[in-house]
């Protein structure tokens, strides 16, 4: 894909973030979608390509009363928009569509209109893991860490600065469901949840969702908003058993998805001004600094624990507090493009100065999936 | 009532023989007749170069602790936590999802590369589960 030819001009989130207990998923939904499109300073009937995961495109098409020419269903987990951004563009390239929509939103802790998790006894993942116990991520996305912190050298202390370092940031985001100071302590003596991970180590349960509105990058300039351009993107996914991933010394997916992206960025790791990896628990951060090539796997907690990327440091990270702090409705990864969109847009709430270039990497499943995205505000 | 039960596995025609061989008191793996590759979950194929001539054999039951959690909350049904949820690295290659049993199930007692031998828990008359223990000696 060709750098720069596509462009964010549309982002928002719900009007609320948090608890909303009066409204249902799709609304959440539509909520977002109408926020993006009043950004963008559009109309419903100017969208022409629609993306959503877990509730289907022909769902939230209907609701919200738009007839599109391009749909994406891509449904792989949090890191699914990551991939709607991706697929976008190429689409918005080959000129299947001009104008994308691209949606998410969950009712994650008010359950309203949700359509409950199910792992069928005849799959694979209801043969080989459900049988032993596995009980929802917080049992499930962990199983690496303890192997990953054995080869690598990562200690529990680094592990838990990271929740410090985010709690840093979120306390910067009035929007941060999460805004109190932490320290290591804490950390270490919240409530434990699945060895070794404590409460303040696991990512929140929250309402809320977003929405980002795609266009070339050619109509991109008449847009009330700066656009952002899509600079470089990759994707991949591994397997949905955790148990079955090649090593637990690293995420297959990332390593694919994260290079692929910098490569077509035309980028190395020092033109990286802010980063954002998807924190669904306290060490996806330092698999995404290794498997990202920022760093060798046995620096990525102890660059985190030195303060390398709290708010001054130089490699701002996740920087709207991450899903440990800022907000986690089941699918982080439109948070976390929506916090790079801001920092280029330069009107984040925690604004890294001058900043130019954003990588924004997901997760999908425990490592299932992964995709990247690269924005630049200059073109 | 009944106690909530332990998810039970609902084999597919693809994996019936590794539940009869779990039944029958055996961890069968398969290996690819074209290229030797051993793999685990069951397939009719080989995963790493597509033949499908491969054949189901007896593994040793033989294996390490490659990583783990210790389940605090929430617990799933049929389990009483804090509960280890393991993955083990057969010493044939393939690793697996499992608990560790005759063990307690905390991290001074669960050391990553200790050696595991399996050991079989029937559910009921037509599923048991391959568990791992301690290896002795």
């Amino acid at each position: 894909m060709r750098r720069n030819q596509v462009a964010v001009v549309g982002a928002a989130e719900t009007t609320e973030l948090g608890v909303i207990p009066n409204m249902s998923q799709i609304q959440l939904h539509a909520d977002a979608a109408l926020n993006a499109i009043a950004d963008a300073g559009l109309k419903l009937s100017d969208i022409d390509g629609f993306a959503t995961a877990v509730e289907t495109p022909q769902q939230m098409a209907h609701y919200l009363g738009i007839t599109p020419t391009w749909v994406d269903g891509t449904s792989v987990g949090g890191c699914s928009f990551m991939l709607h951004v991706r697929h976008a563009a190429a689409a918005i390239e080959a000129g299947l569509c001009k104008t994308v929509l691209i949606t998410h939103a969950e009712s994650g802790k008010s359950m309203i209109g949700k359509q409950p998790r199910f792992t069928a006894p005849d799959s694979l993942n209801g043969q080989f893991e459900s049988p032993f116990g596995v009980y929802g991520p917080p049992s499930m996305f962990p199983i690496p860490v303890l192997r990953f912190m054995k080869t690598h050298g990562i200690t529990h202390e680094q592990l838990a600065m990271v929740a410090v370092v985010q709690r840093e940031w979120a306390a910067k985001n009035p929007r941060a469901t999460m805004k109190d100071p932490i320290t290591v302590a804490d950390v270490l003596n919240s409530r434990m949840i699945a060895y070794p991970f404590r409460l303040l180590q696991c990512c929140l349960v929250t309402d809320g969702g977003g929405a980002l509105i795609l266009t070339s990058a050619d109509r991109a300039k008449d847009f009330p908003r700066k656009p952002v351009y899509i600079l470089g993107t990759g994707e991949s996914v591994e397997t949905p058993m955790v148990s079955q991933m090649k090593t637990f010394d690293s995420s297959r997916a990332f390593k694919v998805a994260g290079p692929l992206a910098f490569k077509e960025a035309g980028i190395t790791h020092k033109d990286v001004d802010h980063l954002m990896i998807y924190d669904a628990f306290a060490h996806l951060p330092l698999y995404g600094l290794g498997d990202l090539g920022f760093m060798p796997y046995e620096e990525t907690g102890k660059f985190i624990a030195d303060g390398n990327t709290r708010p001054g440091g130089k490699l701002p990270l996740n920087t709207n507090g991450g899903g440990l702090s800022y907000m986690h409705s089941g699918m982080y990864g439109m948070y976390a493009l929506q916090e790079s969109v801001r920092q280029m847009r330069g009107i984040a709430p925690a604004q890294v100065p001058n900043a130019k270039i954003s990588v924004c990497h997901g997760v999908g499943g425990m490592f299932a999936a992964s995709g990247t995205i690269i924005f630049t505000n200059e073109k | 009532m009944a106690e909530p039960a332990r998810a039970k596995p609902k084999p597919t025609p693809e994996t019936q023989h590794f539940w009869d061989g779990t039944k029958a008191g055996e961890l069968r793996l398969q290996r690819c007749d074209a290229c030797a590759n051993v793999y685990f979950p069951p397939r009719p194929f080989c995963p790493s170069c597509a033949s499908r001539k491969v054949s189901v054999f007896k593994a040793s039951g033989k294996g390490k602790l490659y990583s783990y959690v210790i389940n605090h909350r929430p617990a799933a049904p049929g389990f009483t936590p804090p509960y280890a949820i393991a993955v083990v690295e057969l010493d044939e290659g393939p690793r697996m999802m499992s608990n560790i049993i005759d063990c307690p199930q905390t991290p001074e007692a669960l050391e990553l590369d200790m050696p595991l031998e399996v050991a079989f828990e029937a559910l009921d008359d037509k599923i048991t589960l391959p568990l791992f223990r301690p290896a002795k000696g």
